[in-house]
């Protein structure tokens, strides 16, 4: 019998821990799937962040260095500065990217470090119960914006992919979810495009993808699916944000 | 070997490539400048060689962990305020086990303080530094020579116990120019299987100072802990100066023990028999050494540019054994051998010899 669907490679034999219908477990497998299809598991090092995905390292079956909260990128830049033939990615949540991390994304991105980074962007902080984040879109619910993010009380939501597709250290950005096949499908395009360009040495790529956290935002599974579909896709739109390779192909052709 | 004249910050910055250094990271900050500029003119000419201008010194430690994680040998430098940020990472290089070296160009503080020379980050440094149960080596330079010896065994140091080591001095010893003979480095001895470099075909590994279960995490730091007290065995080192038939010993590391020399040369000069203890690691802090001192003499007194931080350890080493003095000038004031000297004359000098006259 012809097998049609596996563990990938890539990925340890163990069960995850997160909680039902949780996006980072398909992100999990979609990058393993890409580094399977890609054929560089040995030459993968990842860094799991602070946040609900601390322990992915024991589901991937790459090397994996611990980042502390926020840190990712540039714990990543000293490997790539010294491994520059290895491909690094760095797995982050909104908190981790866009809160306490932003310094550290946003130069990663401005310096062009050749990393890929997985931008989860779950519009809360998971790990600790559910806080506000940096993502949260208005009027969201919170146990730490209780009647809902507020402009004037906790300012506006981020679009850490809008700012950082400015930079010009930026080869590739886009924004997915993983709500429908469809959507899933379409991550991990993007996924395996981020890691292409990485091992393509383009520079900066990242991938943010839409999760639900249906724990946190007291929904069901499907219920989180939905409200990403319906509610959060409104404040950050579906779709390549920066992909200056596939912009610099385009005008080689046209002055060809 | 030739003799050269280097600042103290540059050669700090000569003597890591020399061993060997492949990655520098850092943020620019008063008194430690011409150790980046170095690393940025010097280390980049070298095959292999990084320099990283960070968007601050955190960024710039969690990269200095990538790059030793890969395999290479990797340092930072910064001045007090910005140690005070690189704690974070300094914390999981202990908890990782992975070798750095972090130089700390100490400066007047707290807060913002002053750019001038100080001792005020002893306890910082000694004393762990950043969260939780561990600690790093730290090496107390007090010359010019002795900055490029103790960089090159930093490299050494915190390859064999795999730990981050500080060298610890001050805008004095930076800013100062003395002749310098670099001495061979050792050949590196750090096995590959503590190196991330992709799991190639083998079994994949994993860095992480993650331990959920409290038992393992008891079991990770009571392992730490027995290393660190090889190292207390095995790393002390000081320097004894003029003890042999001395009455009262100053204590002194660093620009201090520079000035206590001074001190001692002019007291000398009167007849009176003074000498000095100075630790040279100041984690490990050579108790041994000093309670071995303590058994022929009985006055002590510690002297620091700062409010009283070695001070803690020397009365550690020395309680109910010895009378213990202390003079300090914490702020970035640098004292004159002869304010020292004279601190001793009034305190100390008796008829029947120098003991502490209690006031
Ligand atoms: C310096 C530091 N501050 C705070 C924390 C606590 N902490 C752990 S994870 C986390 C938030 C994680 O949220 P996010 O990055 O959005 O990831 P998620 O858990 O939602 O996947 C926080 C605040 C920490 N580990 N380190």
């Amino acid at each position: 019998m012809k097998k049609v669907f596996g563990r990938p490679l890539s990925m340890k034999n163990n069960p995850f821990h997160y909680c039902a219908g949780c996006g980072h477990s398909t992100a999990h497998r979609l990058i393993a799937e890409v580094i399977d299809e890609l054929g560089i598991r040995d030459i993968t090092i990842g860094l799991p962040p602070a946040g609900c995905a601390v322990l992915a390292y024991n589901y991937f079956d790459v090397d994996m260095i611990e980042a502390q909260h926020g840190r990712g990128p540039a714990t990543a830049t000293g490997l790539k500065r010294i491994l520059p033939d290895r491909i690094i990615f760095s797995y982050q949540g909104d908190g981790d990217l866009a809160a306490i991390g932003t310094a550290e994304s946003f130069h990663a991105a401005n310096r062009g470090e050749n990393i890929t980074v997985i931008f989860i962007n779950n519009a809360v902080y998971g790990m600790t119960g559910g806080q506000m984040a940096p993502t949260s879109t208005l009027g969201q619910k919170t146990t730490t914006s209780p009647t809902g993010r507020n402009t004037t009380l906790d300012g506006y939501p981020i679009m850490m992919s809008d700012v950082l597709a400015m930079l010009p250290g930026t080869a590739y950005i886009e924004r997915c979810t993983v709500t429908t096949p469809a959507n899933i499908i379409k991550a991990k395009k993007a996924i395996r495009k981020a890691f292409q360009y990485q091992i393509d040495g383009e520079g900066f790529s990242m991938v943010e993808i839409l999760s639900p956290c249906p724990t946190n935002w007291k929904m069901s599974p499907v219920e989180a699916c939905r409200w990403i579909d319906e509610v959060m896709t409104k404040q950050f739109p579906l779709g390549v944000i920066k992909d200056r390779p596939a912009q610099e192909k385009k005008r080689e052709q046209k002055g060809n | 070997m030739n003799k050269v004249l280097m600042q103290g910050n540059k050669i700090i910055g000569e003597a890591a490539i020399r061993a060997g250094c492949r990655f520098y990271a850092g943020y620019p900050i008063t008194p430690q400048n011409e150790l980046p500029e170095y690393m940025a003119e010097n280390l980049r000419k070298i095959e292999g060689g990084v320099f990283v201008q960070s968007e601050s010194e955190l960024a710039a430690i969690h990269m200095v962990i990538g790059a030793s994680a890969a395999g290479a040998r990797a340092m930072t430098s910064s001045s007090s305020p910005g140690i005070s940020l690189k704690q974070e990472g300094i914390s999981s290089l202990a908890a990782c086990e992975l070798p750095a070296v972090i130089v700390n160009m100490m400066r007047g503080g707290p807060g913002l303080g002053n750019i001038s020379p100080s001792q005020g980050d002893y306890l910082q440094a000694t004393k762990g530094g950043g969260h939780g149960d561990y600690h790093i080596i730290v090496l107390g330079p007090a010359s010019v020579q002795e900055i490029a010896d103790l960089t090159m065994d930093a490299f050494d140091l915190a390859d064999e116990y795999r730990t981050p080591v500080m060298i610890l001095a001050d805008g004095m010893l930076g800013q100062m120019m003395e002749p310098v003979v670099f001495k061979k480095p050792k050949p590196r001895n750090y096995p590959e299987k503590f190196m991330m470099k992709g799991a190639g075909g083998g079994k994949s590994k994993i860095i992480r100072g993650l331990i959920l279960d409290p038992l393992d995490m008891e079991e990770h730091i009571w392992k730490l802990k027995r290393k660190y007290q090889m190292i207390a065995e095995k790393e002390c080192r000081y320097e004894l100066y003029e003890t042999n038939d001395a009455e009262l010993i100053l204590v002194a590391y660093g620009t201090s023990s520079r000035i206590a020399k001074g001190a001692i040369k002019r007291l000398r000069n009167e007849g009176l028999r003074v000498g000095l203890f100075r630790p040279i690691t100041l984690w490990p802090f050579p108790a041994e050494g000093l309670r071995e001192l303590a058994k022929k003499v009985e006055n002590f007194l510690v002297f620091e540019m700062s409010a009283g931080q070695m001070l803690e350890d020397v009365l550690l080493a020395l309680k109910g054994k010895a009378r213990i003095g202390f003079h300090g000038r914490p702020g970035g004031v640098v004292p004159t051998p002869a304010e020292l000297s004279n601190v001793v004359l009034r305190k100390y000098n008796r008829k029947d010899g120098l003991t502490e006259i209690e006031e």
